[in-house]
């Protein structure tokens, strides 16, 4: 509805276009993004081409050579490597953070807010997987479905919710004490109504600030399932990959940790700020 | 009076689970809400009044228990689904609760807010909601409602929020408003304004139930008056001769504790002496005999029937006005 559109997203997007802080963090993201959607295409080199002209095949940064970033252990362009990685890295992370924040944020509020029996079955069946090994799950769900990039989002999504939950739910059962939840029933309102408009939107602050902390967590863990051999395969890589690998050789080839570090920072500084920003703008107290 | 009541509660009863055994908020309630009149219910802290129309619309906490009958336009209230108790809030019976600080949802707009329950059943497109919103905003008398419509709670005051309340509970057009103190938190010039906005909505044709334990407040108000003392009715009677001729003990002792500026000047306010009986306690007897000075034996073995005459009805074994049997 364009009431609804107008009310708390429209007020939000102008109260974040305030913000300076977020606002130059959504631009450098967005360059980020395009950078990492365009440099592969254009670069002369493909992803899982050795360079044999090479005098050895981990060589510096150079212009000379069109190794922006230098090469990888291998002979492989590093800056062709590294913008896929990220592509691949963000498409991961904020998938997975997605997935993650609607199953926590429904479950948790739902059994928040009805409380009782049902919340107790429903954050039973929380603690439940919580003491499940993840990794037996993901495992399981490679077994399964066999390997894709899909099943990744949803493995860590489906391990990511639980936490969430248990925020949202915390929140919720504070709030549905509250007199504005009760004058929202005393109009007969139904359950869901009140979930999705008087008890979610209260919990935006806290789940968007916890979102982005998710992220670079995320990040983390796909390159964790990488290493095991249950992630990205190659010759497709991630930000995570290529910080692991870069660790390895950090003192022949310095280059190979700092190209993907600096991206990995800056996109998870830029989530920070713009989580932070996002927060304000979604509560309507914050400064107009 | 005449015509059927709206609201019939009879021999209603509220319990609620603890470690301690069964608390009896409410134990056995019976009054009518005639269509367009004020019923005020007095009582003081725990006596059940809020409880008792909580119930009526099944508001009553997890741990409670409801028995016995309340019948809104002849529908029976007590043991309906939550759907079919939706079907009924808004529509016919609404509420307006104390704290107006927090009766809004913060991060929604007023018109929002006043208009979910219209838009929610398809009763009115969105335009249509919000001009009767606005409306609703007008007739609770806020100042330029127009640009109210497109605010956020924080940006009011407590009284703008109170009658912004009042608006949200009366905009679905219901023919009963129970106001849980809803006066209590604000300060006296704003209390004028809601009581206004109150007794307004009454000469619309709206019957009201007014929950306080402010006597000043149903004084200005109220048609009818029903007394609480720990979850009974111990005196009904039509406001103006309840103030003038109490016939319970307890009435009478809650009248001479209201402080008067014209009269005779005493040092002290007139106290109570003692507290009420705590609601798991099961005392044989009135329950106010332990702290009434008219009390005498049979007052502590035997409770008191309920005594009614056409308009007033009392509980007490020794009413103080004349012409009850006694």
């Amino acid at each position: 509805m364009s009431e609804r559109g107008r009310g708390l997203w429209g007020d939000a997007s102008r109260r974040l276009r305030r913000n300076r802080a977020a606002v130059a963090s959504l631009a450098v993201l967005g360059l980020l993004v395009i950078a990492s959607l365009v440099a592969p295409a254009l670069s002369r080199f493909a992803l899982d081409e050795v360079d044999w002209s090479l005098a050895t095949l981990a060589s510096p940064p150079s212009f000379a050579n069109g190794h922006w970033f230098g090469t990888d252990s291998n002979g492989r362009d590093l800056f062709v490597r590294v913008w896929a990685g990220t592509q691949v890295s963000l498409l991961v992370a904020l998938l997975a953070t997605a997935v993650s924040l609607v199953i926590g944020v429904a479950w948790g509020a739902t059994a928040g807010y009805l409380g009782g029996r049902v919340d107790d079955w429903m954050m039973r069946f929380v603690d439940v997987l919580y003491a499940l090994p993840y990794m037996f799950f993901v495992i399981i769900l490679t077994v399964a479905f066999g390997r894709s990039l899909f099943l990744i989002f949803l493995a860590i999504g489906a391990v990511g919710w639980l936490t969430m939950a248990r925020i949202v739910r915390g929140q919720a059962l504070a709030l549905r004490r509250q007199p504005f939840v009760d004058a929202a029933i005393t109009l007969g309102l139904p359950a869901r109504r009140i979930i999705a408009r008087h008890i979610v939107p209260n919990v935006a602050g806290t789940v968007i600030v916890y979102a982005t902390l998710t992220v670079p967590q995320v990040i983390l863990f796909e390159s964790f399932l990488s290493f095991l051999g249950l992630g990205v395969q190659e010759p497709l890589t991630s930000l995570g990959r290529l910080v692991a690998e870069g660790a390895a050789e950090m003192e022949s080839a310095p280059w190979q940790l700092l190209a993907p570090s600096a991206v990995l920072a800056t996109i998870l500084l830029c989530l920070n700020f713009l989580g932070d920003g996002l927060r304000d703008a979604l509560d309507p107290r914050q400064r107009p | 009076m005449s015509a059927a009541p709206l609201l019939t509660v009879r021999d209603l009863r509220v319990e609620f689970d603890t470690p301690e055994g069964a608390a009896r908020a409410v134990s056995g309630v019976s009054l009518d809400v005639m269509p367009g009149e004020c019923l005020a219910v007095v009582g003081e802290s725990g006596s059940g009044k809020s409880q008792l129309f909580l119930a009526c619309l099944g508001l009553t906490a997890g741990n409670g228990r409801v028995s016995g009958s309340a019948r809104l336009l002849g529908q029976e209230l007590v043991g309906l689904t939550e759907r079919q108790l939706n079907a009924c809030r808004g529509t016919q019976v609404a509420m307006v609760f104390q704290d107006p600080m927090n009766a809004l949802t913060p991060h929604l707009r007023i018109g929002r807010q006043l208009t979910e329950g219209l838009t929610d059943r398809g009763l009115l497109d969105v335009s249509a909601a919000r001009r009767r919103a606005l409306e609703a905003l007008i007739a609770v008398g806020l100042p330029d409602p127009e640009s109210r419509l497109d605010q956020y709670p924080h940006e009011l005051s407590g009284g703008q929020r109170q009658r912004v309340a009042i608006a949200m509970a009366l905009v679905c057009g219901p023919s009963l408003l129970v106001a849980d103190e809803p006066t209590t938190a604000l300060d006296v010039t704003v209390q004028a304004q809601v009581l206004r906005v109150l007794r307004q909505s009454r000469e619309r044709g709206l019957s009201i139930v007014m929950i306080t334990h402010d006597l000043g407040v149903v004084a200005g108000l109220a048609d009818r008056v029903a007394v609480m003392y720990a979850g009974r009715v111990v005196e009904m009677a039509p406001a103006q001769e309840l103030f003038d001729a109490p016939a319970h003990p307890y009435t009478a002792a809650l009248l001479a504790s209201v402080p008067r500026i014209a009269g005779a000047q005493s040092d002290r306010l007139a106290a109570i002496d003692g507290q009420p009986p705590r609601p798991q306690d099961r005392l044989p007897g009135c329950r106010f005999a332990p702290r009434c000075l008219q009390a005498r034996d049979v007052c502590r073995a035997v409770e008191p029937e309920t005594m009614t005459t056409d308009a007033r009805a009392v509980a007490c074994h020794a009413p103080l006005r004349q012409g009850w049997p006694s």
